[in-house]
């Protein structure tokens, strides 16, 4: 896999292992802000950042720490750290440079720090044995693959909004309907690129 | 070194170093607090209810302090807090106390049953199963969804039916959101009375379902000299703003649904 072109690994991220239609990661997120189309954007694209923010920390920090001291166990718990360590800056600088987008996220940003859609990509990169460029654009992908998801989904909610629902599947029986529906559709990519 | 310790102090070093570093980025990009949205934050219960229209007590206090909202909208803080933050900003007002009443007369001796209701005894609940026990698809359930939500003690629930005391009723609105069949509306102290039913059937169906129901007839509407009471949907609604409680609709009134507050 270690060939494998950065365009190739972009689409993977994207559309075939999107991480939450195909690999169903970052569920809570995904149902939680994709009511509004403007806080789903903004919640992927901090979600982006943080992504392509820790793959950038922890490759490194596994490469030339963690294995040459035999602690590559330590993995999950270092990159917990790490992530963690990263949203809460990302929180910080929003704060302070656009507060508008902060208030939109409310709960959810802080809840990044446990995404597990941001931990996966982080140890798949590690265990796809990617180069560190690849990584970063693996997490640039899937951080991509997260937006999409969102924005798509936030677009079918909103018609859900005006459609005459069965009483019994109102909130989120519907929702979770609709969200199996979207997954399915993105089953189509699979085998893309021998992804 | 043991490979334990080396773990150990890998990660407490990791640990340290992301909190310097947060530790830094958090001076450095502090954000300077307004001190009176503090001090009117403080003033307010802090019980985070919703009934200002803000998204909680620090929503209600950024907008009271920077977007010029009116200082009386916290109505379970009553007067007082209204007092407290109007002079934390200079500004006065008085809140206009809501009461919460239920649209809904129809308590078990009135209402026909369609069904008996084993499942879990929540009003959310039985309203998924074909709209619950009464034959009356809008009324009240009487599990007391409602009596739970409520913080002050406010609602009792009485052979079937959801009843409101407006002397213990600190206008929260936390009961409208609790009820599935929407009944509980808020109301100023400047509403006369209200229409115990919600029922939009037609007037034949309403009569089988409900002794107590609106049947809109239309004779209330014909009574008032005001203008002030119509039948929408099958229903009637009284006029907010041209109501002067008289009293004459109800009297008018065959089902005897309308309630005329003193």
């Amino acid at each position: 896999m270690n060939n494998t072109s950065v365009f190739a690994i972009l689409i993977g991220g994207l559309l075939v292992n999107n991480f939450v239609l195909s690999q169903f990661l970052g569920i809570c997120p995904f149902l939680g802000v994709s009511k509004k189309l403007n806080s789903a954007v903004g919640m992927s694209l901090a979600v982006i950042c943080v992504m392509v923010m820790s793959t950038a920390v922890t490759y490194p920090l596994y490469m030339h720490v963690l294995v040459p001291n035999d602690l590559a166990y330590l993995q999950t718990i270092v990159f917990i750290l790490i992530i963690a360590a990263l949203v809460q800056l990302v929180e910080i600088i929003l704060r302070r440079f656009i507060p508008p987008l902060y208030n939109a996220l409310g709960i959810y940003l802080p809840l990044i720090t446990t995404n597990c859609a941001v931990l996966g990509v982080t140890i798949l990169n590690i265990d796809s044995g990617y180069t560190f460029g690849q990584s970063l654009v693996n997490a640039v992908g899937a951080g991509l693959g997260f937006l999409l998801a969102m924005v798509m989904f936030a677009g079918v909610r909103e018609r859900l909004e005006s459609a005459e629902i069965p009483e019994s599947l109102k909130g989120l029986p519907i929702t979770l309907v609709a969200a199996s529906i979207v997954s399915v559709s993105f089953l189509g990519f699979q085998g893309l690129f021998g992804l | 070194m043991s490979p334990i310790l080396l773990a150990v102090l890998l990660l407490a070093g990791l640990g340290l170093f992301a909190g310097l570093i947060l530790a830094i980025a958090s001076v450095l990009m502090a954000v300077p607090v307004d001190e009176r949205v503090e001090a009117v934050r403080e003033a307010l219960p802090g019980a985070n209810c919703g009934a200002c229209g803000y998204s909680g007590c620090a929503g209600y206090a950024n907008a009271m302090v920077n977007e010029d909202a009116p200082v009386g909208l916290c109505s379970p803080g009553g007067n007082e807090v209204a007092e407290a933050t109007g002079k934390l900003l200079g500004k006065s007002g008085n809140v206009v106390r809501q009461t919460a009443v239920v649209r809904c007369g129809g308590c078990e001796e009135f209402t026909a049953r369609k069904l008996d209701y084993h499942g879990i005894p929540s009003c959310r609940a039985a309203t998924q199963f074909f709209g619950g026990n009464w034959l009356c698809n809008y009324g009240c359930l009487g599990y007391g969804d409602c009596a739970v939500a409520c913080e002050y003690g406010a609602i009792t629930i009485k052979d079937g039916l959801a009843h409101i005391d407006s002397t213990l009723c600190r206008g929260c609105t936390k009961c409208t959101a609790a009820c599935p069949k929407k009944l509980i509306v808020m109301n100023d102290g400047n509403v006369r009375g209200v229409v115990r039913c919600s029922n939009r059937d037609k007037g034949a169906q309403t009569r089988k379902a409900c002794k107590v129901g609106c049947i809109g007839c239309g004779k209330c509407q014909r009574t008032c000299e005001h203008d002030a009471i119509h039948v929408v949907n099958n229903v009637a609604v009284i006029d907010e703003e041209k109501c002067i409680g008289c009293g004459k609709c109800a009297e008018a009134c065959p089902v005897k649904c309308i309630d005329i507050f003193n």
